[in-house]
């Protein structure tokens, strides 16, 4: 019967929403094993972030395909417009999420073979709350939830902070001691990468909103 | 292009109304249980084509056909073919839906009847599963003896489709099924098409290229005659081979 069966363009746009779910959760997977690498001191999670690369990149060209053939096949308009438009934005960020986690991967695989050890500050703090933020996003994509997306974008400036803190510290350290300097770096580099996945995840918040309501909240024009 | 299994083979195909030559040349593989899209401007030939796969356009004085349209293996231009056989194998949709004066059951059941059909137990059986098959049923079954033509555009034209399933052709030919009908008939149309391909092979004339977009596997850019590209529909519309044909897709022309 036509009118109980789901159009097969909405098939594929819900084939194309389970791809970008299951590439955010990989996503996600690869950031906290990179992140649990560092603090278990465990280079074999490292390497599963590298795995993960391969699946993520794979993810990201079938999605890339999938969106031209539905603009190009079925005209999609309004919300259904919407969605496409956020999709090619949001699989981007997410393949970039995933490099993000795989330098991050690197640096600790350097910090393990460096010879001194520093603190690592607020950056398991940090490290916390860029998880929540990406899980966050993601969350709200998949619930169509624009209120949970401007909670990620308030948490934006507290990873600025805390970015900026553990420069600071870390810097202080590498001064009063040499040795430390080849830790200290992985661990500033590992910082940046952080800040880096907090911000694509408030991309991905703000594609949200676009998506739910057609405003383009990007570079604080939402507070307008 | 990956043509996995062919039902209809057109080689070599010239049409000539009198003088003027309609067809030049064709050479065209239509797959089995697929669709297949025919697209172009107005008078580029592709109604004139679709009719020569059922051999309406014998119905024309002055035609004249040279080469052949393989169905199945079989020249259906050959001499001694029954065409009335052949029409029973190819249904056809108009774009003006033309049900009979009759009611809904005896729309339906006209072509059974006329094939020496008279079990009503059977007859039932076939009105429903067409009327299933053509996604009208649910609308309908409650008042089959309703004249056919007391329902809407779109309903006329999905019975007209039930009418063209009872006599259990193979093949169906659609001429501009929907360019008579509002967006949301349209669309049950379409959608009703994506699923009728599960079980028959479809050929269908568009002047809208976005249906054709929609709908299709497989499409044929006719001009003046000629076919100037066939190909899976996903390429034509996002990397066409020929200038001509990303010309006519992009709105550019035609």
């Amino acid at each position: 019967m036509v009118s109980n069966m789901q159009r097969h363009f909405e098939q594929e746009l819900d084939s194309l929403k389970t791809n970008l779910i299951k590439m955010g959760s990989i996503a996600e997977e690869s950031v906290r094993l990179s992140i649990k690498a560092l603090l278990n001191k465990d280079n074999s999670l490292a390497l599963r972030v590298i795995d993960n690369e391969e699946r993520i990149n794979s993810l990201e060209i079938e999605i890339d395909n999938a969106i031209v053939d539905i603009l190009a096949l079925q005209q999609p308009v309004a919300i259904d417009l919407r969605l496409i438009l956020a999709a090619q934005k949001i699989n981007n960020d997410l393949e970039r999420i995933g490099d993000h986690a795989v330098n991050i991967a690197e640096s600790v695989e350097s910090i393990l073979k460096a010879k001194e050890e520093l603190e690592l500050i607020s950056l398991p703090k940090m490290a916390e709350l860029a998880e929540k933020m990406l899980r966050n996003s993601l969350d709200s994509f998949i619930h169509n939830d624009p209120k949970l997306s401007m909670a990620v974008l308030k948490d934006d400036d507290t990873i600025d902070d805390l970015n900026r803190d553990v420069f600071r510290r870390v810097v202080d350290r590498m001064k009063d001691n040499q040795r430390t300097i080849e830790t200290g770096m992985g661990l500033i580099r590992i910082s940046r990468n952080l800040e880096r996945i907090a911000d694509l995840s408030t991309n991905i918040a703000e594609e949200v909103i676009f998506i739910a309501q057609a405003r383009i909240v990007k570079h604080g024009a939402g507070d307008k | 292009m990956r043509i996995q299994s062919t039902k209809i083979k057109a080689e070599n195909l010239n049409l000539f109304y009198g003088d003027k030559q309609a067809l030049r040349n064709i050479n065209l593989v239509i797959p089995a249980y697929k669709v297949t899209a025919l697209i172009g401007p107005s008078g580029c030939g592709k109604s004139t084509f679709i009719r020569t796969l059922n051999r309406m356009n014998d119905l024309i004085d002055n035609v004249r056909i040279e080469g052949s349209v393989v169905i199945d293996g079989t020249d259906i231009y050959k001499k001694g073919i029954d065409v009335v056989e052949l029409r029973k194998k190819i249904g056809m949709i108009f774009q003006k839906s033309n049900p009979f004066p009759k009611s809904i059951y005896d729309n339906v059941a006209y072509g059974p009847r006329i094939n020496g059909l008279r079990d009503k137990k059977v007859l039932d059986q076939i009105v429903e599963q067409s009327l299933r098959h053509a996604a009208i049923w649910d609308e309908v079954k409650d008042d089959l003896k309703k004249s056919g033509l007391a329902l809407s555009g779109g309903q006329q034209q999905r019975l007209c489709i039930a009418r063209a399933l009872a006599v259990q052709p193979e093949i169906l030919l659609m001429d501009e099924p929907a360019s008579a009908l509002d967006p949301i008939a349209t669309a049950k149309i379409e959608e009703l098409i994506y699923e009728l391909k599960k079980n028959y092979t479809i050929v269908i004339v568009t002047h809208n290229m976005q249906q054709a977009a929609r709908v299709s596997d497989f499409t044929a850019f006719f001009y003046l005659g000629e076919i100037i590209e066939y190909d899976e529909t996903k390429r034509i519309f996002t990397t066409p081979k020929e200038k001509r044909t990303e010309d006519y897709v992009t709105g550019r022309f035609g």
